[in-house]
């Protein structure tokens, strides 16, 4: 106890010796902190450069293109569609929407616990859609920028392709009422359905997470 | 778990399995393993909602379950697996440089679907590769269900457990879950199948009615009901197997830089022997002796047998002890220690497993903050005014760098007292890096990095989002004008409903959200060298 007294005065004792720390005597010690940190401090350098190169390159295209992909597989478990209040026209051109009740893969249900099974939606598809394949064969480095390019321009050939052919087929009595023949209707108009916008986006019962660009 | 992996796994779960998985992940990382109930009262969701999350969760490896007592299912999040997603892209890339353009997408595909019968899996890549080749060609599927079997026998992926075959009685209630396990020794034998076929051409006809008729035949073909010939027979990538090559990557480069590329190719010539026999914990390879190494040196290395013997010397005596000299029978028999015993010696050159913790220092604190680091790395224990001289750093700028790592927990303060009373005045106060408290501080900030990189891309994202998707309905109108013909001028009018700043801005967006992209794939490496240290000194022989 006596060890601490009569040591730096004008300045808080501590239970160390000061000076063994190179806190020099008079000197003042920083005041103490009022707040917290700032949210955005400032930076005293600047952050080192990322690496470059053609394996940073292609990792990073595979991440974009995983994250792209992993949104259309049917391990993305979207909310069902809300009911409607009124039924609309335009509900004869929208594409089949997600349901709550039905599962859209078909699980090895013999891996899985009973009580998890859920019906099993059939998509023409047979369960999973296929990816859309890339063009992959060098790691040139211009290629990988303009691959990064072509994806974009690539997803939207197939995507509206992709959703003309995806058609749903009638199985089982147990069928919601939500669900219809799509290839049916789907020859009776010219239109491609990926942007036919019903104008629904707009006000307070919009989606927000409907279909979002993915970069 | 701390909060900012909690925080990383959330993220990582919404982003690629959407919203209603990550509230079914979150409610089991945060409250615990729980049972089917209890999930769907926390979360607030349908019950087939959850179940589908659920489905998904187990697809994946990141949820598995158990059949308590008394009979109920519970379920349980692995947190580690969760943020192995960050991982992917590295493990593809891997396949890639390892197998070509087969291995790499046989292992995104069993990335992307948790796990697939081969059968399922040799299809799905054959046609994926055929879809890049010129117009007449096809992938055949011997060629991948080769590449497959080479990844099996390297152990780089594997059989999942399997449902045990046990009969049942007709009055015994069926199990409320199976028992999946599966011994070791059967993990990596590929089913003998036949496997006949060539990939298929999605798009392989025009856009005349027949073809498109033609390709929805094919489809349900594809799609057959018949069980294939693997079935119950499901395999995953076994990502501790990419670790162990990342590690033995790190190993050998770490030898090139320490010495020269001929001592690394020796190294990674004995690693490549040791691949399968080491099993996934050990601390060194089983030894091999100098002759086996000779002859299994690269084929392009004329070095000679008395050489060769030399270097492997050489690399035993190293201070670094990468190599370990293990008996002398057959001209030598060596070994390569792959972690560090608590006896090795700290150097500023120390790689992976002595990782480099320097790296993030500099940047943060500055490159003298970083030679006072090492300096206590290599000495231990030194007083503030042996920092100073060693280090040839002014004394308050000394001082003022030992506070800031001391507040940050990247140095301690150690008492060592000279007389009973403990008087300060007659106390070494010596500073000292401890470095598994600093590893794990840094690991910790990883994940905090990791996750506000991801928030502020999806931020990024979002503030652009009516922009991104007036781009992309351009896009889109432009890709169906250009295949019903349409002229320059008519594109160019399209093209012009993007204006110039727009432009400007999603260029910019691009540029953004690319770096974002690259800087998470970047602090994945140090999250992975910081793990794995962790683990290799907490698991003490």
């Amino acid at each position: 106890a006596m060890a601490g007294r009569g040591r730096g005065r004008g300045r808080g004792q501590m239970t160390f010796n000061v000076e063994a720390v190179g806190i020099g005597k008079g000197d003042a010690l920083p005041p103490p902190t009022l707040q917290p940190s700032p949210l955005f401090p400032a930076l005293e350098r600047r952050a080192a450069p990322l690496p470059g190169g053609e394996e940073g390159e292609y990792m990073l295209a595979l991440k974009q293109e995983l994250r792209r992909a992993m949104r259309g597989l049917p391990y993305f478990v979207k909310p069902g569609a809300p009911r409607r209040d009124i039924e609309r026209y335009s509900d004869k051109y929208q594409l089949s929407n997600p349901v709550d009740s039905a599962i859209d893969w078909n699980p090895d249900w013999r891996r899985l616990p009973r009580e998890l099974k859920v019906r099993v939606r059939r998509l023409r598809t047979g369960g999973t859609a296929p990816l859309i394949p890339k063009q992959r064969i060098s790691l040139d480095k211009e290629e990988a920028i303009k691959k990064l390019e072509s994806l974009e321009k690539k997803e939207e050939e197939v995507t509206s392709e992709e959703e003309e052919e995806k058609e749903e087929e009638e199985e089982g009595k147990e069928e919601e009422e939500e669900e219809y023949d799509e290839e049916e209707h789907e020859e009776e108009t010219d239109y491609v359905l990926s942007y036919f916008d019903n104008g629904e986006s707009f006000g307070p019962d919009s989606d927000d997470n409907g279909d979002e660009a993915v970069y | 778990m701390t909060q900012a992996e909690l925080r990383l796994c959330s993220l990582l779960l919404q982003e690629h399995f959407g919203e209603i998985v990550e509230k079914v992940g979150n409610s089991l990382l945060r409250t615990g393993p729980r049972p089917l109930r209890l999930l769907v009262g926390d979360t607030g969701l349908l019950v087939d909602q959850v179940k589908k999350a659920l489905c998904v969760l187990i697809q994946h490896n990141l949820v598995r379950y158990e059949v308590q007592p008394r009979g109920s299912v519970e379920y349980e999040a692995r947190s580690e697996r969760i943020l192995r997603i960050l991982r992917y892209p590295r493990y593809i890339y891997t396949a890639k440089t390892l197998y070509g353009d087969p291995g790499e997408l046989l292992v995104e595909e069993l990335l992307l679907h948790g796990h697939l019968p081969m059968s399922s899996v040799v299809a799905r890549v054959a046609d994926r590769l055929t879809e890049t080749m010129e117009d007449g060609k096809t992938m055949d599927y011997v060629e991948v269900s080769s590449t497959f079997a080479r990844l099996a026998d390297t152990h780089f992926i594997q059989r999942c457990p399997i449902v045990p075959d046990i009969p049942r009685s007709a009055k015994a209630p069926p199990p409320a879950a199976p028992a999946l396990a599966i011994a070791e020794k059967d993990m990596y034998i590929v089913p003998r199948l036949s496997l006949v076929g060539k990939g298929k051409r999605r798009h392989s006809c025009d856009e005349e009615e027949e073809g498109e008729h033609k390709a929805k035949r094919q489809k349900q073909e594809g799609a057959s009901s018949e069980t294939p010939p693997d079935d119950g027979i499901y395999w995953q990538v076994n990502l501790e197997r990419f670790h162990q090559h990342f590690r033995d990557q790190a190993l050998v480069s770490a030898v090139a830089s320490r010495t020269d590329q001929t001592s690394s190719e020796v190294v990674r010539t004995m690693l490549r022997m040791s691949e399968v026999t080491t099993a996934s914990g050990a601390s060194h390879t089983q030894p091999l002796s100098s002759n086996e190494i000779f002859r299994s040196l690269p084929a392009g290395y004329n070095i000679g047998k008395q050489v060769l013997d030399q270097y492997l010397a050489l690399l035993a005596d190293d201070p670094l002890e990468f190599v370990g000299k293990s008996g002398d029978s057959g001209g030598g028999t060596y070994t390569v220690k792959v972690t560090r015993g608590p006896r090795a010696s700290w150097t500023p050159l120390s790689p992976f497993p002595h990782p480099s913790l320097i790296p993030p220092l500099p940047h943060r604190f500055g490159s003298r903050c970083a030679r006072i680091f090492r300096l206590l790395l290599r000495k231990k224990h030194l007083e503030q005014k042996q920092v100073e001289d060693f280090a040839m750093i002014p004394a308050k700028e000394a001082k003022d760098m030992l506070y800031r790592m001391l507040s940050e927990n990247l140095v301690s303060l150690q008492e060592i007292p000279k007389t009973p009373d403990h008087a300060p005045s007659r106390t070494f106060y010596l500073y000292t890096v401890n470095v598994m408290a600093a590893a794990r501080m840094l690991l910790h900030r990883c994940y905090k990095s990791v996750a506000n990189l991801m928030e502020r891309r999806q931020h990024e994202m979002r503030e652009n989002k009516r922009l991104l998707e007036k781009s992309q309905r351009v896009e889109a109108i432009l890709a169906s004008m250009q295949a019903t013909g349409a002229e320059a001028a008519q594109l160019h009018e399209v093209e012009e409903m993007i204006t110039g700043p727009e432009r400007q801005q999603l260029e910019t967006l691009k540029r953004n959200v690319n770096k974002i992209d690259a800087s998470e794939n970047q602090v994945d490496e140090t999250i992975f060298v910081l793990e794995s240290f962790i683990e290799s000194t907490t698991k003490r022989p």
